[in-house]
């Protein structure tokens, strides 16, 4: 170019003047910036599988995945019922003893935030990945994105180095993690399902916790009697009504029936008389009119709110409940829980109890700095670390013996944590949930079916044998088994 | 210097504005879809960089996907119902509000009141669907606290023990949601329709008046084919929202983003998000996408084609 005059008119004959070289070139600019960041947030295919430069310093026995002072820690956690006071207190603490700098981020939208990070090969160090929006477990597995958690268990306990991690821990937590036979999940929080009542209300009209289902019926129908609803669950999320319904089954049958389920067995709900004798009692609840009117339709908070209101006599839920509760709950309302009563001839006491572990915490294959990531799990898992949880969450972890006995705990929680010690070793889970969601979703579908009495138990045995039918389909399900 | 390369230099300038937007549109909108369209033909899960091709075997699943299939059939219904009945109830509206009154000299005015008329119909456009959706949940609640059932109740007409379930009900739930976008939409077309009408020459209608026409006869007669522009754009906007229906049904209803209850209200779009976020069947989902862009193309054709008609100028 002869001219690099800014007006184009006295620029020679080939053309581009100064200003239209800048022109162009902005313009390139503009497409080609947007374009590389689209590109490459939703890449996918290949070239991206080569590792990291990752941080690390060398291991020892007090740094068992060698954690590089200095280093950087990205904790993304699902903030709901726990908010995430804690996740706060748990990294000022990390960052003071290894030096490094944490990054936080809290948030109800787990799948949105991170699908892109996950995708683009950058995800953060560790993650709480839970609440309606959780990015399910099983998926991230088929992904290969989750880091086997192995090692924190086999790593010495901050408590006690003379014992590892694993040790510490309430017996189930392993299993509970385990998918497709690694473990990948530190699912943190002890919750219990169940029943639960109004002490105040109970006391109020003289009725008596019931242990079998027939005194459960009879108290629901005392409740109809005085005006109010039996059973409340939250229809929208049939989700709940479920925890009654497979809880019968697993207290009648014992722990072969649930396994049954779980490990889709050809006759887990078809020709298995247990599975039918469950749903019909609890479809006894609606031929009987014992439900609360309308609650079929209604969110987990409206319904349990009008629970709090005295507007029915029990509820389905986990533990969670108090702390969800916790504005709506009057002061003097007692909260309880019930573990689910039992039918005839159950091979399970009343005291069982579906308890286990939930919020699962964990550190993504392709962490920049997953040796902190590992680390702060590792931490987690310490007596320090759980009395921080339930001091800011007012909540329960796995870790045994896990929190100062100072701490105080509301009815609600402390009737749970009453329950549990009466359970001992009678305690049961499903993991077909984590397992096969799709599985989860087509069993839900019909229970809300029975329960607005569209269908008969027969029929929703035949559905549900048809979803765990469905789900030995699951790459999965070759990996997925429990003894 | 010579005239040509001074015209050459200014449209230099001119295209490199136009390329921006082109280049951003392209960038933006086509090659999303591009990018649909290749996952659509692998296993991609959502949650990782790595996938295979598999052909159109994610085609074929759908074709035997009875929940997707069901919610084409619950979007056409939609597709028929939405424009048909926002689009009557608007024009009717908007022709009592413009040219409905009688009386007065010179014969073309609304109906009293239609001023505070206009302002009604037009709030609940101010409205955004999430909002709507709240709103119309308390309508809907399944127990006596919601509007309709305590209505109801109050009026001896539903058994306080068994209040409707309006959105668990399968015969209803769709209709329930159609009422939400209908209420949403006359509105906007009403003010659409209204503006279309206040730019037809007076003249005419005091013609269409001297020659003793009635409303209807004025209405279907005048009005009606000088607005047909106007119904045609608001056919096609309108089929588009029934292709949609992701907000309502996914906030509203039961079900893993809604279809509930037993997949009665389930759309495209509701049925997509599952598979896409929360089933990790990221690849069958941008099949239903591309199966949803392609219906609705054809359906937006159809559309301008079936209602073209002549232009009449004035």
């Amino acid at each position: 170019m002869g001219s690099t005059s800014a007006h184009g008119e006295h620029g020679t004959g080939d053309g581009v003047g100064r200003r239209d070289l800048i022109k162009r070139s902005a313009a390139l600019g503009m497409i080609a910036v947007p374009t590389m960041s689209f590109l490459s947030a939703c890449a996918s295919g290949g070239g991206e599988d080569q590792p990291k430069a990752t941080a690390t310093a060398k291991a020892d026995k007090n740094n068992p995945f060698g954690v590089a002072k200095g280093s950087k820690l990205d904790v993304v956690v699902f903030k709901g019922g726990y908010g995430d006071d804690y996740a706060k207190a748990w990294e000022a603490a990390f960052d003071k003893k290894w030096g490094t700098t944490s990054s936080h981020l809290a948030t109800q939208e787990i799948t949105a935030k991170l699908q892109p990070r996950f995708n683009g090969g950058n995800p953060p160090d560790v993650i709480d990945d839970s609440g309606a929006q959780q990015i399910k477990l099983d998926v991230l597995l088929k992904g290969g994105q989750l880091a086997d958690l192995t090692p924190v268990l086999d790593a010495p306990s901050l408590d006690d180095p003379t014992k590892k991690v694993r040790d510490m821990l309430i017996p189930g937590t392993v299993e509970q993690g385990t998918l497709g036979g690694k473990f990948v999940a530190v699912q943190y929080v002890y919750t219990v399902w169940g029943l639960w009542y109004s002490g105040k209300l109970f006391k109020e009209k003289g009725w008596t916790e019931p242990k079998t289902w027939d005194d459960f019926l009879a108290v629901c129908a005392k409740a109809k009697a005085a005006g109010i609803g039996g059973l409340a669950h939250q229809g929208k999320y049939p989700y709940y009504i479920n925890v009654a319904i497979m809880d019968l089954i697993a207290k009648k049958g014992g722990l072969e029936a649930m396994k049954a389920i779980d490990n889709l067995e050809p006759n887990a709900f078809e020709g298995n008389p247990v599975a039918l004798e469950a749903v019909e009692a609890v479809y006894e609840l609606v031929e009987k009119g014992l439900l609360m009117p309308g609650t079929n339709g209604l969110t987990h908070t409206d319904s349990q709110t009008r629970w709090n209101q005295y507007k029915a006599a029990f509820i389905t839920c986990g533990s969670w409940l108090e702390n969800e509760q916790l504005k709506q709950t009057p002061a003097d309302f007692d909260m309880r829980f019930l573990p689910m009563p039992v039918l005839a001839g159950s091979k399970l006491p009343f005291e069982a109890i579906r308890a286990g572990a939930g919020e699962p915490f964990i550190v993504p294959e392709k962490a920049a700095n997953k040796a902190g990531g590992m680390e702060f799990v590792r931490s987690m898992l310490s007596r320090e670390w759980s009395t921080l949880f339930a001091q800011q969450a007012n909540s329960l972890t796995i870790v045994k013996d896990g929190v100062d006995p100072n701490v105080k705990l509301r009815p609600g929680t402390k009737s749970a944590v009453d329950a549990l010690k009466a359970a001992g070793d009678n305690t049961f889970n499903y993991r077909y949930p984590d397992w096969y969601s799709q599985m989860d979703l087509d069993i839900q579908d019909a229970s809300n079916e029975l329960m607005a009495k569209r269908i008969q138990p027969k029929e929703w045995i035949k559905r549900a044998q048809a979803a765990v039918n469905k789900a030995t389909k699951d790459p999965n399900a070759k990996n997925n088994h429990r003894d | 210097m010579s005239h040509v390369a001074k015209s050459r230099g200014r449209g230099g300038f001119i295209a490199g504005f136009l390329f921006v937007p082109l280049a951003l549109y392209l960038t933006f909108v086509i090659w999303p879809y591009v990018q649909t369209f290749g996952y659509s033909f692998t296993n991609w899960s959502g949650q990782s960089p790595t996938f295979d091709f598999v052909g159109l075997e994610n085609y074929q699943a759908l074709m035997e996907d009875e929940v997707f299939l069901s919610a084409i059939w619950h979007n056409l219904l939609l597709l028929v119902f939405v424009p048909v009945i926002t689009i009557l109830l608007a024009l009717f509206f908007a022709f009592m509000v413009n040219a409905g009154g009688r009386g007065g000299a010179g014969g073309v005015q609304g109906v009293r009141g239609s001023g505070f008329y206009k302002i009604v119909y037009f709030f609940p456009q101010v409205l955004s669907l999430t909002i709507l959706a709240v709103l119309f949940g308390a309508v809907y609640r399944s127990d006596e606290g919601g509007l309709l059932n305590g209505v109801l109740i109050k009026l001896g007409l539903v058994d306080p023990q068994k209040p409707i379930e309006w959105l668990n009900e399968p015969k209803f739930v769709l209709w329930c949601l159609l009422l939400v976008v209908v209420w949403h939409g006359v509105g906007f077309y009403l003010v659409l329709f209204s503006a279309a009408m206040q730019s037809v020459p007076k003249d005419i209608y005091e013609a269409a008046l001297l020659d003793g026409a009635g409303r209807g006869q004025t209405f279907f007669k005048v009005t009606l084919p000088l607005l047909w522009d106007s119904v045609q754009t608001s056919a096609v906007y309108l089929g588009i929202v029934a292709m949609d229906m992701f907000v309502l049904v996914s906030t509203m209803t039961s079900g893993q983003f809604g279809g509930g209850p037993d997949h009665h209200s389930e759309v495209m779009a509701t049925v997509l998000m599952r598979n896409f976020l929360y089933l990790g069947q990221s690849g069958y989902a941008c099949a239903m996408g591309v199966v949803m862009l392609v219906l609705t193309m054809i359906l937006s054709i159809i559309t301008l084609r079936a209602t073209r008609r002549d232009r009449i100028e004035y």
